[in-house]
């Protein structure tokens, strides 16, 4: 497949195009939401050494969540802060088990967070994020293959915080795995749309900017085999529809609202 | 930061007969300008004095994330939401850092952190007055950043050559990153006071809302006021050099003319600088109040201490998962 170097030359062919611009919608809300309800822990997490590394990684997926929609701005899309402050809930494409609620309660009054969903959904994100990107370094779009690149390189410091976090949980008191067990439990209820490509998937592929579902499928599970066993025989659910399609749920709905509150206090305003 | 009125007592020290000789010593060695090392001999009335000083200074880093935490996920642009997160995360290091300090010096006591968690809990341990205090716009998020942590390099600054050397050089890397916390905040406070109507509002309003609690930063000026004042004895100790008013002169001297210039005002008509004191007069706050705030009574403090507890409560089985015996088990 011939390269793509440039916005201005991803422009020319329409279907490219929007496949493209479908993919990194996807890559950005991901990032964005994810690093969301991190910031949303901030403050709560088990203990300040805690707070304080998940807080770096929060920011570091909040910086990468930035450099898609400013690939988005290069395709004429719009202003970064405004793809990531203006959509509505229909038109974002991340997987509908980001934007799930970190726990019961809000992060103003008594909040509720689950440290065992931080750190089962944080594991399958890490190791998720690093088999797109890894596919992503060949992609025919250059400025997506070195943003991809550039990412790749904190991703094993990420992975590992988490991975670290979920065998020590797993391998202690009883407790600790049954709550680990219940949320990983739920999640393969929910991870059917984070491993899909949505509407363009088969341009996607066809265009070489990303390889094929079952490709990325398979390289997920043997990314997370050794973590946790039984992973062959799970079956990917949607319970909540694709969000990759368009469908999301009344937790994106009170994280768009907050996100966007001072945003939106004053359209004129620059902040 | 951080003031000292909550700990009373005498300003003699209460040292036994036998070791005379080495408060002596001691004193010879602070005033020579040498640092003292955890494992030194100190005066009794030294070590806890520290003991408290740091604990709250570490604990006002902690909570003190709390009012600005309230702002981070609504920033209103990314690069907002970046900068603030960062400043957010370099305060609870800050309280790590300082949490470890006083950690140390807690030993011969046998406590720990969890003894310092459970102080603060119970209301045994005092968090910093501005940090009881409500925030209610994004104003207030970069009112926080240019104004406290103003204030707070004040104090911090004058605490650099603190006698004591863990704290001595815990503050040199404090002050070093407060230094982008206001550089974060004048930011936020230039795009406002640059901006529409709105913004402009929200930014006076925020300004007059904040302005006792950072008259109150400093602490009371002497005794007199509150009742108990511990900051001679930290002079003594050279662990600050200047006293809570000359602390507040300082502020007033750096931020007045600078709120000035952006066209905002204080609530005080009488605020001026009288040339021939050489010191800025102003209307003092209601000290009683402080005196309220400071017992967790402040507009605030119910809730933010909630929040803590929530956190602590609802994480003790990921603590109890990490303890030796579980995962020894
Ligand atoms: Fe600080
Ligand atoms: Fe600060």
């Amino acid at each position: 497949m011939t390269k793509v170097t440039s916005a201005q030359e991803a422009m020319n062919d329409d279907v490219y195009l929007k496949a493209l611009t479908d993919l990194l919608y996807q890559l950005a809300d991901d990032d964005f939401l994810i690093s969301f309800r991190g910031s949303e822990w901030l403050g709560l997490a088990p203990h300040i050494e805690e707070d304080v590394a998940f807080s770096s990684i929060t920011q570091n997926t909040m910086g990468h969540a930035l450099m898609y929609y400013r690939l988005l701005e290069d395709l004429s899309e719009g202003e970064a802060d405004a793809l990531a402050h203006e959509r509505d809930p229909s038109s974002r494409r991340n997987a509908v088990y980001f934007e799930k609620k970190n726990g019961e309660g809000e992060y103003l009054t008594e909040p509720y967070y689950d440290w065992a969903l931080a750190v089962v959904r944080n594991f399958l994100y890490e190791s998720f994020k690093k088999v797109k990107l890894e596919a992503l370094t060949k992609s025919s779009y250059t400025p997506l293959a070195n943003i991809a690149g550039k990412v790749l390189m904190e991703q094993p410091y990420h992975l590992s915080h988490w991975k670290i976090w979920f065998k020590q949980l797993n391998n202690s008191t009883d407790e600790a795995k049954t709550k680990l067990q219940s949320r990983l439990e739920e999640a393969w209820q929910q991870f059917g749309d984070v491993l899909e490509l949505g509407e363009y998937a088969t341009e996607l592929e066809h265009f070489d900017i990303i390889s094929g579902e079952d490709d990325l499928k398979e390289r997920f599970i043997q990314e997370v085999e050794s973590t946790v066993k039984d992973i062959r025989d799970i079956s990917f659910g949607k319970a909540f529809g694709s969000g990759r399609e368009g469908d999301h749920t009344p937790d994106l709905d009170q994280a768009l609202n907050t996100l966007a509150e001072v945003y939106r206090s004053d359209e004129k305003a620059v902040w | 930061m951080y003031n000292y009125l909550e700990y009373g007592g005498s300003d003699q020290p209460n040292v036994p007969e036998h070791d005379q000789e080495k408060y002596e010593q001691f004193m010879a060695r602070i005033e020579a300008g040498e640092k003292i090392e955890p494992d030194d001999w100190m005066p009794e009335d030294y070590r806890q004095g520290l003991i408290k000083l740091i604990s709250m200074h570490g604990i006002s880093e902690i909570m003190g994330a709390l009012p600005e935490k309230e702002w981070t996920p609504k920033a209103p642009t990314m690069k907002r939401k970046l900068g603030i997160m960062a400043k957010v995360q370099d305060e609870m290091g800050h309280g790590q850092l300082l949490l470890r300090v006083a950690e140390d010096l807690m030993k011969p006591y046998g406590k720990n952190r969890e003894n310092i968690m459970e102080d603060l809990l119970s209301g045994d341990l005092k968090f910093h007055n501005v940090f009881h205090m409500p925030t209610k716009t994004w104003a207030d998020a970069g009112m926080v950043g240019w104004l406290v942590d103003g204030a707070a390099i004040i104090s911090q600054t004058n605490m650099l050559d603190a006698s004591y050397g863990p704290y001595q050089r815990a503050l040199q890397r404090i002050c070093q990153e407060e230094v982008f916390h206001a550089q974060h905040g004048e930011a936020i406070i230039m795009a406002l006071a640059e901006g529409t109507e709105y913004q402009r509002e929200i930014l006076q309003e925020s300004l007059n809302r904040w302005w006792p609690a950072l008259l109150m930063f400093f602490g009371p000026s002497s005794a007199d006021t509150t009742g108990t004042s511990k900051q001679d004895t930290m002079i003594k100790y050279r662990i600050r050099k200047s006293s809570n008013e000359e602390l507040r002169q300082a502020f007033l001297d750096k931020y007045l003319p600078r709120v000035f210039s952006l066209g905002l005002t204080v609530p005080d008509e009488t605020v001026h600088y009288d040339e021939e004191q050489e010191k800025w007069v102003y209307e003092q706050p209601d000290w009683n109040e402080f005196k309220q705030i400071i017992k967790n009574k402040g507009p605030r403090s119910k809730e933010r201490l909630r929040l803590r507890e929530v956190a602590y409560e609802n994480n003790r089985w990921v603590r109890e998962a990490l303890s030796p015996e579980a995962i020894g088990q």
